[in-house]
């Protein structure tokens, strides 16, 4: 399946956990907040929320700013 | 001893020692920037909100690992959004990212060449983020109706601009943000300006509550100093307005007697 991950589209095989496709990001859980089609997933549910296809995943953390 | 005792800075309930907030945009490293927020004796640093790298090094340490969230209030803000949506949107990944943390720094920007507050979608903004719990300090223009109007939204700090971000100029309209804490019931703090340690001082004599700075620590050419010579300048400065200053007179007024010359 194809997921939209920070803009970028990339394959991914079917049936995964939030968690799961952070993992093969290489994405450590922690200081960072995951949206998927615009809708906040909280930490609490990455472990059982499943991605499907064309979902649009936005993970973000707090960098340098004013 | 002094007559004059100052009530503490208070934000959304909590109760900060220090008047100064300092932003983490634009050091050399973490370092840098961890040495001058300890220099700077500010209690509140601002942090932006980006997509992480896919692909970066995952050893690579987060803001958030060298500037703990359980020592210093972090203030997550929505620099680069031009819309009311984007900056809601950024501040709910924030409470996210912050594990529930609902002060956040509301700043929707109408043009890049002057990043001027947009204050239409300013005030879009706020009637969400307000009925959404947020705690909201907002970035604004020097315009006091506007500043009277946000706070009657429920914002718990308004934020003025003392002249365009990353300018340097410092406080141009003085007699704006004079009028802005007239009318005032939350503390109003000078975000945006700040070029070197009198211009923060002439916002805390002018008698705001606070200010914020970012790129004259950062771009300083000692980023370490310039952060300590900035909690002198915000402490002075309160000082001064706590004391009052004396009346501005045309002409001379001799400090020596007049009577007693022997000449």
């Amino acid at each position: 399946m194809q997921i939209i991950v920070n803009g970028e589209t990339r394959e991914f095989a079917d049936n995964l956990t939030l968690s799961e496709l952070l993992g093969q990001l290489e994405i450590t859980e922690g200081k960072l907040a995951v949206e998927i089609n615009g809708e906040i997933v909280p930490r609490s549910q990455h472990a059982t929320h499943t991605v499907v296809n064309q979902d649009v995943v936005e993970i973000v953390q707090a960098i340098g700013g004013g | 001893m002094s007559t004059v005792e100052d009530k503490p800075l208070v934000v959304a309930g909590k109760t900060y020692d220090s008047r100064l907030i300092v932003g983490s945009g634009k050091y050399k490293d973490f370092n840098e920037n961890q040495l001058a927020l300890e220099a700077s004796g500010a209690e509140m640093i601002t942090v932006a909100i980006r997509r992480v790298n896919l692909g970066q090094n995952k050893d690579e340490p987060n803001l958030l690992d060298v500037i703990s969230p359980e020592q210093y209030t972090i203030l997550p803000n929505t620099a680069g959004c031009y819309t009311a949506d984007d900056a809601v949107r950024t501040c709910r990944m924030a409470r996210e990212l912050l594990d529930g943390h609902s002060l956040v720094k509301l700043e929707v920007l109408g043009d890049q060449k002057t990043l001027y507050p947009n204050v239409t979608e300013t005030l879009a903004a706020a009637e969400i983020l307000v009925k959404d719990g947020f705690d909201v300090m907002v970035y604004t223009s020097d315009d006091p109706l506007i500043a009277l109007r946000l706070e009657e939204i429920g914002y718990v700090a308004v934020m003025p601009l003392g002249a365009p971000i990353g300018s340097g100029l410092g406080i141009r309209n003085p007699y704006n943000i004079r009028m802005i804490l007239e009318n005032a019931k939350v503390p109003i703090i000078v975000d945006a300006g700040v070029g070197t340690a009198s211009d923060a001082s002439i916002a805390m004599e002018l008698g705001c509550d606070g200010v914020l700075m970012n790129t004259a620590i950062a771009e300083a050419g000692d980023p370490v100093l310039m952060a300590s010579a900035m909690k002198k300048a915000v402490e002075s400065g309160r000082e001064a307005f706590l004391a009052g200053r004396m009346p501005r007179r045309l002409y001379a007024s001799a400090s020596s007697p007049i009577d007693g010359t022997f000449f």
